[in-house]
């Protein structure tokens, strides 16, 4: 294992742990780990109960990455997420029944159906689209820092994906394209030491798939613990600042590990033995509620907390259940903008 | 009333949908400073400064994609890829990326960019550089594709183009740069989804596009010359919409269908106009369709032989004049 607990074995006292954060926003993190760790689980039962169709990416043992990212961002910065783009849509607050209802390909759905597990977008969350095709969202958030640099906003567009991108041709063009125009744009990579089946390094010329390609873009090197949402928030609210102030883009390597296979259809017997266990004594959830222990925050807060969480993840699931299919109406709309689907007169 | 190159409405185009609107950005390689590789945005960095005329690097990639993410979040961006036969190395964006977001998000993304490109032979270029590539872009749901034929054609869909809220193709024939045409003063702005009948005719219908537009017409003119075979000329202008009760209406007063691509045959835009034909205004017909395409096989580069291969005006007038004597 390339990385360490870090503060989060250290049983030292509060002050130790610069208290930039405070018990408000740690309170929220760790319920959004929650949130995102009981969706996730959810969304991996409702397969088994061949109830959430399709194929299905899912981010179990990465919720501290989507979870310090998103509580770093104001409303109106924009995410980019990949087809591992569920616990990044739920972190912007979209509620999980309009995640597990597109999950469930049904009419209550974030898009009715029509994108399906891969393609996660709402707007109104600044969640700006889950790209399946790997890499082409890089440039696309290229695009949006591009409009807020023209436009003089302050908002930052943020992009995740994982190791695997940083082998692809656009994960290049678009590092070059940010670097060249100083744009505001934060690449986040999700190194959870697999691409798709294959171990990374198997593939990649250099140890650390995206900081050590940073260089190369004349950008800092930068790898965090992606386990603890407090290191991961430190670094997003930093990249973000550096964003804004017209400093230009950053690239951020988080290390983390997936507890479930690429897809559903993968049990991931490539892992080998202990690889599993011994990430999950890293679990970032563990890690947080002994955080939020040092702070003295209480197994009962946190009990409740999780009975909160898992009462609103009952409650969505059985409406989704209950939800119609889509209708055949939809079938034809928004293909152009006119809301239909017309070629010819 | 003015008379410019096809390569000067290029610019005027831009410039005239630039001025008008402070969103529209326009990003491409050495489209700027250089004025473009085929000197068809000469002028436009020096009128509207670095920050809205961009030099790119070669990242045909990033500047799709950029062009897509600037368009979702309120610009209006024109983008440039120098010559069609690339749009092979940023196909995701023109296949997957702009004309899927829009239905995949239940109408949540919107898309509008204009993507101009260099389209078509005679350059002496090779099988890289010369093809005609609108039936790539045809068929995919979701995007708008047009091929201006005239100059003033193409600062009328240059503005339609960057008007429309959705992402639309826009195919400059590399060929048809140097070609004169007049253009009114003042501003232009077309229609999208309408053909044009360029000459009126009673005895066979020629679809055309962009090169062979004028080709068509030329065919036409030796036809009525030397056998007094009188054909009407259509533009097709805009293949997605496409215009198809222009191409009904005609077909259904001269009975007799021709197309004149420059595409490779096979699924070029022709076979669906023949394939509509034959749906609506079968027995409007009293011949069968006839495609006079590029045949199937890559473009070579020697002069001779790339004249020989694109289809040329004695081509398409003994082909109409056997099919109609048949």
């Amino acid at each position: 294992m390339n990385q360490q607990p870090g503060a989060t074995a250290d049983p030292a006292s509060r002050a130790n742990l610069n208290d930039d954060i405070g018990e408000a926003l740690r309170l929220r993190m760790y319920r959004m780990q929650v949130e995102l760790r009981e969706a996730e689980q959810r969304a991996f039962d409702l397969f088994l109960q061949n109830l959430v169709k399709g194929t299905s990416h899912l981010s179990l043992g990465q919720e501290a990455v989507a979870t310090g990212f998103a509580a770093a961002m104001r409303p109106r910065d924009l995410s980019f997420c990949t087809y591992r783009g569920h616990a990044h849509t739920l972190a912007r607050g979209v509620p999980v029944e309009k995640v597990l209802g597109e999950l469930m390909q049904r009419d209550n759905g974030l898009m009715r159906g029509k994108g399906g597990s891969m393609h996660l977008t709402s707007v109104d969350h600044g969640v700006m689209g889950s790209y399946a095709i790997i890499g082409a969202h890089l440039p696309i958030a290229c695009g949006a820092a591009l409009r807020a640099q023209y436009k003089g906003q302050d908002d930052v567009s943020v992009c995740f994906f994982g190791d695997g991108t940083t082998n692809i041709g656009a994960f290049h063009e678009a590092l070059n394209f940010a670097a060249v125009y100083k744009l505001p744009v934060v690449f986040v990579c999700e190194n959870n030491l697999y691409m798709e089946y294959t171990p990374i390094g198997e593939v990649t010329a250099v140890k650390h798939p995206a900081a050590d390609r940073a260089a190369a873009y004349g950008l800092e090197r930068i790898i965090i613990d992606g386990n603890d949402a407090d290191a991961v928030y430190r670094t997003a609210r930093d990249a973000y600042a550096r964003a804004r102030a017209g400093d230009g883009p950053s690239l951020i390597e988080c290390l983390t590990y997936r507890h479930s296979g690429h897809s559903r259809a993968d049990p991931a017997k490539y892992r080998p033995e202990g690889e599993l266990e011994k990430w999950k004594e890293r679990d970032p959830i563990k890690i947080y509620r002994a955080r939020l222990k040092q702070f003295g925050i209480g197994d009962d807060v946190m009990a409740k907390i999780d009975a909160e969480v898992k009462a609103m993840i009952d409650a969505a699931t059985e409406a989704c259940k209950k939800a119609p299919n889509p209708p055949a109406d939809i079938l034809t709309t928004d293909v152009y903008a006119d809301g239909g689907w017309a070629w010819r007169n | 009333m003015a008379e410019l190159t096809y390569r000067d409405a290029v610019a005027r185009g831009i410039a005239q949908e630039m001025a008008r609107d402070p969103d529209v950005i326009f990003i491409g390689e050495d489209v700027g400073k250089a004025g473009g590789v085929f000197k068809a945005t000469v002028g436009l960095y020096e009128k509207f400064g670095p920050k809205r005329v961009r030099d790119t690097p070669i990242s045909e990639q990033a500047i799709l994609g950029a062009a897509m993410g600037a368009a979702m979040t309120g610009l209006k961006p024109i983008a440039e890829i120098m010559f069609s036969d690339f749009f092979a190395v940023c196909f995701d964006y023109i296949a997957n990326e702009f004309p899927k977001s829009r239905y995949m998000s239940n109408g949540q993304l919107k898309c509008p960019l204009v993507v101009r490109t260099g389209n078509g032979a005679g350059s002496r270029f090779g099988a890289q550089h010369s093809q005609s590539i609108e039936n790539w872009a045809m068929m995919i749901p979701g995007l708008k594709v047009v091929a201006p034929s005239t100059p003033r054609d193409v600062i009328g869909l240059m503005a339609a183009a960057v008007r429309d809220p959705d992402p639309v193709i826009f195919f400059e024939h590399k060929s048809l740069y140097p070609v004169k045409g007049e253009v009114p003063d003042g501003e232009i702005v077309d229609t999208l989804g309408t053909a044009r009948i360029v000459r009126p005719g009673k005895d066979a219908t020629i679809m055309a596009l962009a090169l062979m537009v004028p080709r068509a017409l030329a065919a036409a003119d030796k036809l009525k010359t030397e056998h007094g075979i009188d054909c009407e000329v259509i533009d097709v202008r805009s293949l997605v919409p496409l215009d198809t009760q222009t191409i009904l209406g005609s077909v259904g007063r001269t009975h007799r269908l021709f197309t004149v691509e420059e595409n490779p045959r096979l699924c070029g835009w022709g076979a669906e106009i023949v394939s509509i034909v034959a749906d609506e205004a079968f027995y409007d017909l009293d011949g069968p369709p006839v495609r006079i395409t590029t045949p199937h096989v890559p473009l070579p580069a020697a002069d001779i032989l790339e004249d020989m291969i694109l289809p040329t005006v004695d081509r398409i007038a003994d082909t109409v004049r056997r099919s109609l004597s048949a």
